[in-house]
């Protein structure tokens, strides 16, 4: 990529579409890798956008992300239309769930999501209306 | 010297498990081990090349692998998977294992082929 590059894309998920679960991360992991970035970042980047995928899927209506990707970070943003967090505070602790059945039987659900996008990150940030939706940014530096 | 890393034959071989795909990738070195049925502690707790030991034979378990970097998924008590996580797993060039016996069983198979664990420490 050169200098002043940019590459920039959007993705839209369903909510409740469990078929189709972690088919968008999965996209941008290969993106991520045909763009010649470092393995351990794409998988930090990966996981992170794994885990705010399955939220999204888990709780909202539907999600519109955006990645980003620049000399300097890979970015990315989970716009969702759905319940929103009532305690931010509290979703961010390891272990607090509202999850369905539906999605601990799948192998989520057990309060570890936003922790460990938190975990696999530099830079995060949260921000939720209830009832209207919630916004979730990171990034990972290069 | 570094000692030399197991291949998924290895463990094939050393654990007598089925092979349900992905025959055609199994000199692979495999670096570590994951076992959980909980794939969040995949995501969070698990290195890149590792094994996934795991009895949750959905989707998830197979795209997970391929986000974690995992080299293989191990599934226990003989659970398979169905026809679209096998067709994944093709994709994704992440070889399926079986075996009828249980986590723990299998676990310490691994062990015994070399792969080591933590020491006990004092509880916190």
């Amino acid at each position: 990529m050169g200098k002043s590059e940019q590459f920039t894309y959007v993705f839209e998920i369903l909510g409740k579409d469990m078929t189709s679960a972690g088919s968008v991360s999965t996209t941008i992991k290969k993106m991520l890798r045909d763009l010649g970035l470092p393995a351990d970042l794409v998988r930090r980047t990966s996981i992170a956008c794994y885990e705010a995928e399955m939220n999204a899927i888990n709780y909202a209506t539907n999600c519109k992300v955006s990645l980003k990707v620049d000399m300097e970070m890979v970015m990315l943003g989970f716009d969702d239309k759905g319940p929103g967090i009532d305690d931010i505070e509290m979703a961010m602790q390891e272990g607090y769930s509202t999850a369905t059945n539906e999605i601990r039987e799948m192998g989520f659900g057990a309060g570890m999501g936003l922790p460990n996008i938190k975990k696999n990150t530099d830079w995060m940030e949260l921000k939720s209306t209830v009832g209207e939706g919630t916004r979730l940014l990171f990034a990972i530096y290069i | 010297m570094a000692q030399k890393l197991l291949s998924i034959r290895d463990i094939v071989d050393g654990c007598s498990l089925k092979v349900l795909v992905g025959k055609e990738f199994l000199s692979r070195p495999v670096k570590g081990i994951i076992a959980s049925d909980l794939m969040s502690d995949v995501l969070a707790y698990s290195s890149s090349e590792s094994l996934l030991v795991t009895a949750l034979p959905n989707i998830q378990s197979v795209v997970t692998a391929n986000i974690a970097d995992a080299v293989c998924v191990l599934y226990t008590r003989g659970k398979r998977p169905d026809q679209m996580t096998l067709q994944r797993a093709a994709l994704f060039e992440i070889p399926l294992l079986s075996s009828t016996e249980d986590t723990f069983t299998v676990c310490c198979w691994l062990s015994n082929l070399g792969f080591s664990c933590k020491t006990p420490r004092e509880p916190q």
